[in-house]
C-alpha cells in the first residue's frame, strides 16, 4: 500500500494538463506548458519582459494551438499593445478582427473617482466575462491588475476582490497569466503570489558588470516538474526565446564519420580528421594561428556543401575574408553561395547569456553542420569567469546535441599553462589542439600537437606549423639530441644535417676509390705472379726437354765411341 | 468649486448596477433621497444593469459596482460605493466643497 502512494501521486502529476505556450524554450521548463485552467502568476521588475510574454502566450495560444484569448490590460492601451508586439511581427488587428483576441483596456483613474461606501469590482469579472465570451477564450491575460491598488483606496477590499477574480478563474476554467511588478522582498507589491500559487515564473533583468542579461525562473509550480534554474531569453524579432539549460544528459548522437580539418597533414595526425559532431578546441597564444586553422575548417565543410556558421568575436567580416585570403583561403564564394554564415559582433556588446541565446537562436534558424566561435575566450570578457564556464559547457552540450561539429577557438595568455586556463571546458572537449609558439634562437616559431582526440589514434608529435600563402601547411620538427628545432634552427641542422652527409657519402667514394686502386694493383700483382709462374713452368718444360736431348746425346756419343773402341772391349753388339 | 450650481442645471445621473444585489438597492436608495433633497425636480436617474449589457463596462470604464457616473454637468464624475457616506457623495458630485469633508 504504501509503494502505491507514490506510484498514484506520479500519476497525478504526469496527468496534469497544460496548456503549451508556444514559447521557444518555455514548454522545454515547464515541461508541456502553463496549468491549464489554472492561473499562472509571471512577475518581474519593469521592463523585464512580462507584458510580451503574457501576449506571446496568448497570440501563440489564438494563431498556434486553437485557443482564442482575451487580454485585459490595466495599463496600455489597445493600440500601444498592438504596437508594441506589431514590431515583433504579430498583427494584433487581424486576429481581433478575426474573433481570435478580444481586448479590453480596463483604466481607473483615482483623481475622477469617490468612494462612498461599499462596492464590489462586479463590473470588472463582468468585462473579463465579456471578453472571454465574445471570442470564446481559453486563454487570459490580466496585466497588469496590480494597478488596481493605485485606483482604489481599500487594500483589504481590492485583495478580496482579487482572491475571488482568481476563483473565478479556475472556476471558467481559462488558463491565465497574471502579471505582477516585483516587490521589495517579496515576488510582487501586493503579495499576488498568496493567492496564485499554482505556478510562478519570475522574470529578471539583470544587469552585471555593465552587461544585461534577462532571465527567466519557474519560482512554483504545483503539481508538476519544472527545471529550477534561471534561465536566461531573449525578445527577438521572433519574440521570446528561453534557452532551456540543458537537461539533455550524455544522450547524444555519436557519429563514427569523419570530417576534414581543411588541413591534410593534420587529417593525418588525427587519422582521417575531426569526428562528425564533435567539440574541437583550438587553443593557443596570440598569433599562434588559430583562426588560420578554423578558416581552414571552415572552407573544408563549405567545400562539402555543408553550412557552416563562423561566430567571430574580434575581427569584422570584412577582415577575416581579406586575412583569409592571403594565405589562401577564398571564403567569399562560400559567402556568397550562403553556407558560410559569418556574423561577427563584439562580445561585451551584449551579456553572456544573450549571446548563448543568440546562438541557440542562430544555430536553430541556419542548422549548420559546423560552427565555428572565435574566439570563446573574449566571451569571458562578457560575463564572470563561472558564468563563462556554465554557458559554454551549455554551448557545447547544446551542439552536441544537434550533431553539429563545433570548433571553439580560445585565446590562452602566455605566461599561463597552456593546458590550464580552458575555462573547464576541456573534459567537454573531444579533440584538444594546442598551437604554441616555440621561441628559440632569436624566433618564434608555431607548433602544433594535439592534447586529446577522444576515440582515434592520434599522432604524439610536435609539428611545425607554417603559415603559407598557400593556407596551412605541417612539417614534421626536428626531434633529436639537440632538442625539438624549428624554424631557421631546424633548416640549419637540416643543412648540418645534410653537409654530414654529403661528407660521408664523399669518404665512403674515396674510399672505394683506394679499394679499387689496391685491388687493381694486386689484380696487377696476380697477373705478373701468373706470368712468372708461367715463365718458371715453361723454363722447367724446356730444361727437362734439354736434358732428355742431352742424355740422347750422350748415349748416342757412347756408342759411337764403342764402336770406335770396335771389339777392344769385345761388346757383343 | 462649484457648490450647488443654479437651479436651473438639469442633472443626468447614472448609476451602473450588476443585478438585484443589496448594494445595488442601497445605492438607489442612497442617491434618490441624496437627490431628492439637494437637486429636487431636476435630476434624471438612469439605472443601467450591466448584468444585462456588460458590453456598457468596457464602454463606460466601469470597474467598481455601484457606479455613480454624473453625465451632466461637465465635468463627468464617477462616486463608487453604495452611497452610504453622504458626505462623500455629496463631494464627489460637487454638491459640496472638499474640505468640509472630514477625509480619514
Amino acid at each position: 500500500m504504501i509503494t502505491e502512494a507514490p506510484a498514484g501521486a506520479a500519476r497525478v502529476a504526469a496527468s496534469l494538463p497544460k496548456a503549451a505556450t508556444g514559447i521557444s524554450g518555455l514548454d522545454e521548463i515547464t515541461d508541456g506548458g502553463l496549468p491549464r485552467g489554472r492561473p499562472t502568476l509571471v512577475c518581474g521588475s519593469a521592463g523585464c519582459g512580462k507584458t510580451l510574454l503574457a501576449m506571446e502566450f496568448l497570440i501563440r495560444g489564438a494563431t498556434q494551438f486553437g485557443e482564442p484569448g482575451a487580454y485585459i490590460t490595466f495599463e496600455e492601451t489597445e493600440e500601444e499593445l498592438a504596437q508594441n508586439v506589431r514590431s515583433l511581427g504579430h498583427d494584433v488587428e487581424r486576429l481581433i478582427a478575426e474573433g481570435k483576441l478580444a481586448f479590453d483596456h480596463v483604466h481607473v483613474e483615482r483623481q475622477q473617482i469617490e468612494e462612498a461606501g461599499e462596492y464590489d469590482l462586479e463590473g470588472l469579472f463582468l468585462r473579463i466575462g465579456l471578453a472571454i465570451d465574445s471570442v470564446g477564450a481559453r486563454r487570459v491575460v490580466l496585466d497588469t491588475i496590480e494597478s488596481l491598488f493605485s485606483g482604489f483606496s481599500n487594500p483589504a477590499l481590492l485583495r478580496a476582490e482579487l482572491r475571488r477574480l482568481f476563483r473565478w478563474l479556475k472556476d471558467r476554467g481559462v488558463t491565465a497569466v497574471i502579471t505582477a511588478e516585483r516587490g521589495e522582498g517579496a515576488l510582487t507589491r501586493q503579495g499576488l503570489e498568496e493567492y496564485v500559487s499554482d505556478c510562478v515564473l519570475l522574470l529578471d533583468h539583470r544587469v552585471q558588470q555593465q552587461v544585461s542579461t534577462r532571465r527567466l525562473r519557474v519560482v512554483k509550480y504545483r503539481g508538476s516538474g519544472h527545471g529550477t534554474n534561471e534561465y536566461p531569453f531573449l525578445i527577438t524579432e521572433q519574440g521570446i526565446s528561453v534557452l532551456p539549460v540543458t537537461s539533455l544528459g550524455l544522450s547524444h548522437k555519436v557519429s563514427s564519420e569523419r570530417v576534414s580539418t581543411g588541413v591534410a597533414r593534420l587529417d593525418a595526425m588525427l587519422d582521417g580528421g575531426y569526428y562528425r559532431g564533435s567539440s574541437i578546441l583550438v587553443s593557443g597564444t596570440a598569433g599562434s594561428g588559430k583562426s588560420s586553422l578554423a578558416a581552414h575548417f571552415a572552407a573544408a565543410a563549405c567545400k562539402r556543401g555543408e553550412r557552416c556558421l563562423y561566430l567571430a568575436f574580434e575581427e569584422s567580416q570584412a577582415q577575416i575574408v581579406r586575412n583569409m585570403r592571403s594565405i589562401g583561403i577564398d571564403l567569399q564564394p562560400w559567402l556568397a553561395r550562403g553556407l558560410l554564415h559569418l556574423e561577427a559582433s563584439r562580445p561585451t556588446s551584449q551579456g553572456l547569456e544573450t549571446h548563448l541565446a543568440q546562438v541557440h537562436q542562430r544555430v536553430s534558424e541556419l542548422k549548420p553542420q559546423a560552427i565555428i566561435i572565435d574566439p570563446i575566450s573574449s566571451l569571458a570578457a562578457a560575463g564572470p569567469s563561472l558564468d563563462t564556464e556554465a554557458m559554454l559547457l551549455r554551448l557545447i552540450d547544446f551542439l552536441k546535441d544537434r550533431g553539429i561539429t563545433a570548433m571553439l577557438v580560445s585565446l590562452t595568455s602566455g605566461d599561463g599553462a597552456l593546458e590550464a586556463t580552458e575555462y573547464g571546458v576541456s573534459s567537454l572537449i573531444d579533440t584538444w589542439i594546442v598551437l604554441r609558439d616555440i621561441e628559440l634562437a632569436g624566433e618564434r616559431n608555431r607548433g602544433l600537437y594535439v592534447i586529446k582526440s577522444r576515440g582515434m589514434h592520434h599522432s604524439n608529435q610536435i609539428r611545425e606549423f607554417l603559415i603559407t600563402s598557400q593556407g596551412i601547411d605541417l612539417l614534421d620538427v626536428y626531434v633529436g639530441p639537440e632538442g625539438v628545432l624549428t624554424g631557421s634552427m631546424r633548416i640549419a641542422q637540416e643543412a648540418r644535417e645534410k653537409a654530414a652527409a654529403l661528407g660521408r657519402r664523399q669518404q665512403v667514394e674515396r674510399r672505394e676509390r683506394e679499394l679499387a686502386v689496391r685491388r687493381a694493383a694486386l689484380r696487377a700483382q696476380v697477373l705478373a705472379l701468373e706470368q712468372e709462374l708461367k715463365a718458371i713452368d715453361e723454363e722447367a718444360r724446356i730444361t727437362s726437354a734439354e736434358s732428355a736431348a742431352a742424355e740422347g746425346v750422350r748415349a748416342g756419343e757412347r756408342t759411337a765411341a764403342a764402336a770406335r773402341r770396335g771389339g777392344e772391349e769385345g761388346d757383343p753388339e | 468649486m462649484r457648490p450647488s450650481a443654479n437651479d436651473e442645471e438639469r442633472w443626468v445621473l447614472r448609476l451602473y448596477t450588476a443585478g438585484q444585489t443589496p448594494k445595488s438597492v442601497a445605492a438607489f436608495e442612497n442617491l434618490k433621497r441624496i437627490c431628492d433633497e439637494h437637486l429636487p425636480g431636476r435630476y434624471e436617474i438612469e439605472v443601467i444593469d450591466l448584468m444585462k449589457n456588460p458590453r456598457l463596462a468596457k464602454e463606460d470604464q466601469i470597474v467598481a459596482i455601484p457606479t455613480l457616473v454624473r453625465k451632466l454637468p461637465d465635468p463627468l464624475r464617477k462616486i463608487i460605493g453604495d452611497l452610504s457616506d453622504v458626505d462623500r457623495t455629496l463631494v464627489g458630485l460637487q454638491l459640496r466643497p472638499a474640505f468640509q469633508v472630514r477625509r480619514p
